[in-house]
């Protein structure tokens, strides 16, 4: 009787389930934690209260997480306004600029595999009567420079590029994209959730005028962001689109998240000292992880450029092996597949469609999301289970033993149901 | 999601994997799904010329756990049936045993389509007619 459960134990001292899904959220930092939690209790004003000493220890606080998300980025602490999220920032950023320029013009640009935070406001502003570019990507995962000049036009008023892809791991070449829209005169926003902390971002450097952050996706609390708002060459502005008690100078109103901005900060002070060195070291656990899938497996490959790329992102193909089926052999980790299989939409990821990946290909992908808490234990010990049932499944795929016969799949006709 | 435990056994031991000589006479195969769709059934059988019970049955598949367990379970259902028996068999019968979510039903309607195409190639290789069962399935 043939067995697909893996035979691959666990060394000690490694914990499961392995959590490698980074990308999807970050556990807190202890440090993180530790500098929110007087928040919550004993300093527990509200950042609004004007007249008395627990309202100012609390408006403190944010001062202060404001001046370290603004160092970490290089931008001035007046240009921070708080949000609930990166998917706030982007529809805040976006919505509020449409809404700001209208009368400047009605055109946005923005490319295919943007997350849906900014691809779903975009579609709703067409409904709005804005028209809105999506640019396609090459098959490394980048836009073309030349594509996004010749898609201006004196009607652009903001282009809308992600600075790291948050499936495959790419960094679209944004300090290039913001001089081209400096010299058009068009805004430039970027939704930085997967960037910022990771790599080197710059806001200054990169001639970004707005810029879209996250706190859970660099070991900070849930619920909360950030969005930085350029207020020189060029003052960005922005039109509210929560209105209330004109918080966060009108931009956004609401009670501040006094322990999450706390948690925020904190994240970017960390990361701000650790980045580098923490990036190294993702990245030598990322290519370990690759170099032994692609020493011990046939029918492999990455996803997206390995050139311009998240330090802790490995995005990879397992073709004839679909990619819930190995999830499931592989229980005790936590990765994502672009599997269609495991979304509610049956579809698989419109991110890797966009690479030009065939849906074969697509349903065959897993997301390794490597972070500050993996251990290079974990990385061995996940690299041998992937081996392992990748190896079964194929033992069970009718596709591999095809193509190992010299079939060309491509020449079956197939019934798709 | 969270899986049955009969879909999870079925995973982690999957019955009657294999590859049997399609060219042979008394094999009858049936290729089922497309790789675009995330997955493809193989499911392959053997039988006995006389009695027409089906003594051997392997299957090969590409797809979600569901699918595995579905086509596993196939071939262990059809094993010792005859063909025409083994055409009784409903994709909602897989669907109650795995206790399969509504997204994973594809998974047993192609277990279902696997049997029959597998028994229709065999029929055709050895000039069987299409009877009983062909009225029984018109009679839904």
């Amino acid at each position: 009787m043939s067995t697909v459960a893996s035979t691959v134990e666990a060394p000690a001292g490694v914990r499961l389930p392995i959590y490698m899904d980074n990308h999807a959220t970050s556990p807190i930092d202890p440090r993180v934690l530790e500098a929110m939690m007087p928040y919550f209790t004993t300093r527990f004003g509200n950042a609004a209260s004007r007249n008395h000493s627990f309202g100012w220890e609390a408006e403190k606080a944010v001062e202060n997480a404001r001046e370290q998300i603004a160092r970490l980025i290089g931008a001035n602490a007046k240009e921070i306004i708080f949000t609930s999220g990166a998917t706030e920032s982007d529809n805040l950023a976006i919505k509020g600029i449409a809404e700001m320029y209208r009368e400047r013009g009605n055109h946005i640009i923005t490319q295919v595999t943007e997350h849906k935070a900014v691809l779903d406001t975009c579609k709703r502003l067409e409904k709005y009567g804005y028209r809105v570019t999506y640019l396609p990507v090459k098959a490394d995962g980048l836009i073309d420079l030349d594509d996004l000049a010749r898609a201006m036009d004196d009607k652009t008023i903001l282009v809308t590029i992600m600075a790291a892809n948050n499936e495959i791991g790419v960094l679209q070449p944004i300090r290039e994209i913001g001089k081209l829209c400096h010299e058009k005169g068009v805004l430039f926003h970027t939704d930085a959730m997967q960037a910022v902390g990771k790599v080197r971002f710059n806001v200054i450097a990169d001639n970004v005028d707005v810029a879209s952050i996250s706190g859970h996706k660099i070991y900070g609390p849930k619920g909360v962001g950030a969005l930085y708002v350029r207020r020189r060459n060029p003052r960005v502005q922005i039109a509210a689109q929560i209105d209330g008690g004109g918080h966060e100078r009108g931009m956004r109103s609401g009670t501040l998240n006094v322990p999450g901005i706390v948690g925020l900060g904190k994240a970017c002070e960390i990361a701000a000292e650790e980045m580098d060195s923490e990036a190294a070291y993702l990245r030598g656990l990322r290519d370990r992880l690759k170099n032994k899938l692609e020493s011990e497996l046939d029918y492999v490959h990455v996803n997206g450029t390995m050139e311009h790329r998240l330090p802790g992102n490995l995005n990879m193909s397992f073709v004839y092996v679909e990619g819930e089926s190995l999830l499931m052999g592989i229980n005790d980790v936590a990765v994502s597949s672009g599997s269609a299989c495991t979304s509610a939409t049956l579809e698989p990821s419109y991110v890797l469609k966009a690479l030009g990946l065939g849906d074969d290909v697509a349903h065959s992908s897993i997301r390794f999301g490597l972070g500050r808490f993996n251990t290079q234990a974990e990385v061995d010990y996940v690299g041998a289970k992937v081996v392992d049932i990748v190896k079964k499944l194929r033992e069970l795929s009718p596709l591999y033993e095809m193509v190992k016969e010299g079939i060309d799949l491509t020449k079956i006709e197939w019934q798709a149901h | 999601m969270a899986y049955s435990d009969r879909v999870i056994d079925h995973y982690n031991n999957p019955r009657n994997v294999g590859t049997l000589d399609k060219t042979a006479q008394e094999v009858g195969t049936g290729l089922v799904g497309a790789p675009e769709c995330g997955d493809v059934m193989r499911l392959q059988i053997r039988v006995n010329p006389e009695t027409q019970v089906i003594e051997e049955a392997k299957f090969k598949t590409f797809g979600c756990g569901s699918a595995i367990a579905s086509s596993s379970l196939a071939t262990e259902w059809i094993k010792g049936r005859t063909v025409d028996d083994a055409l009784a068999i409903k994709n909602t019968d897989i669907v109650k045993e795995l206790s399969l979510p509504p997204v994973k039903i594809h998974c047993s309607v192609l277990a279902e389509d696997a049997i029959r195409a597998a028994i229709g190639d065999w029929k055709k290789k050895n000039g069987v007619g299409e009877s009983a069962p062909a009225a029984a399935a018109a009679a839904h």
